[in-house]
């Protein structure tokens, strides 16, 4: 493979046809491949998840992350535009499916494509790639350490949010989950109930919980980061995008 | 994790952004992970005027110890102050 990428931002349609900005990245050369839609986490589209963008096209995946915050701030600072979304509520679930699937169009409508797609989140992003993966026709889920796809949000949350139990049996692809053993959110207990829940549904499924490791083990310039779980995470990851979505 | 535990409150007053002073009109405070700060969470604050954009805001981001002194420091001038001066 040549190992020549390009990246840049490229506007896409969002949730009821808005146009939205998008961070795109793609191999240069002429191979047919898969597309990721990278889910960004709450502060916003930013450096880190744009090297995450990146590292997905350096292994051969059209890979895109939507600006979810776009709307409220379009052409802001990533910090700036999560702050204003952060302060007017944060993002509904119908939008952010409707981000993701004008995100799938995209990465399906490249000449290269071979029409795979898969999505990946972090944090609140993981719970947002279950999300997205219910109502969506996906070919892989990635949830990376997301909160409340089971479990209950406090009382008085002001960010409307809830489990996704109930749209679980909708799930349309095979899910990796990757979890910290000391983690609170989501919990050990947590992640059991939702593996419980998948097998119930007969959903394919395939969990990995670090011990040692909490939230954001992937995250490489903060505390919670724990080299051996990202290594073992990111060798994970591509082995489970390389049967669901090269196969 | 992402928290999302956040507070939104009214206030009244000014704060000095990346484009000088302006008035604020809206603060949320919240227990999050930080933009720059090198930690897991923090407690944030944003001082924002939605008026004027997205990027009219004042920003912090403090060790959580930092920001229980600093909101109990706030708390014991005010609580020096007659009434009148601080209602």
């Amino acid at each position: 493979m040549d190992e020549a990428i390009r990246a840049e931002a490229v506007d896409v349609a969002g949730h009821g046809g808005d146009r939205i900005q998008a961070y795109f990245a793609q191999p240069l050369d002429s191979t047919s491949r898969p597309g990721m839609v990278v889910i960004h986490h709450m502060p916003g589209l930013d450096r880190q998840t744009k090297e995450t963008v990146r590292r997905f096209a350096a292994q051969g995946y059209f890979a895109v992350s939507p600006n979810l915050y776009w709307r409220e701030a379009p052409g802001a600072d990533p910090d700036d535009a999560a702050a204003a979304a952060r302060a007017s509520g944060g993002v509904p679930d119908e939008r952010l499916v409707g981000d993701v699937a004008g995100a799938a169009d995209f990465l399906r409508s490249q000449p290269l494509a071979t029409g795979k797609v898969g999505v990946i989140g972090y944090c609140s992003g993981g719970r947002q790639a279950v999300l997205a993966a219910c109502h969506l026709p996906l070919q892989a889920a990635v949830d990376c350490y997301g909160a409340f796809v089971v479990g209950q949000p406090p009382e008085g949350f002001p960010i409307a949010i809830h489990n996704l139990i109930d749209q679980l049996p909708s799930l349309s692809c095979p899910l990796l989950g990757l979890f910290g053993a000391e983690d609170q959110h989501p919990s050990p207990a947590e992640t059991a109930e939702l593996d419980s829940l998948l097998a119930s549904h007969g959903k394919e499924h395939e969990f990995k919980t670090y011990p040692g490791a909490g939230h954001a083990f992937f995250a490489p310039d903060r505390p919670s980061y724990r080299p051996e779980a990202a290594v073992d995470g990111w060798g994970r990851i591509f082995a489970f995008l390389g049967r669901t979505l090269e196969g | 994790m992402c928290t999302y535990l956040t507070k939104c409150l009214e206030v009244a007053g000014s704060g000095k952004g990346a484009a000088g002073w302006m008035r604020v009109t809206t603060a949320t405070v919240y227990l999050d992970h930080p933009a720059h700060a090198p930690d897991d969470h923090t407690l944030n604050v944003d001082l924002l005027n939605p008026d004027l954009g997205p990027a009219a805001r004042v920003a912090m981001e403090l060790e959580p110890r930092s920001a229980r002194q600093l909101a109990e420091a706030i708390l014991a001038l005010l609580a020096a102050e007659p009434e009148a001066v601080t209602s």
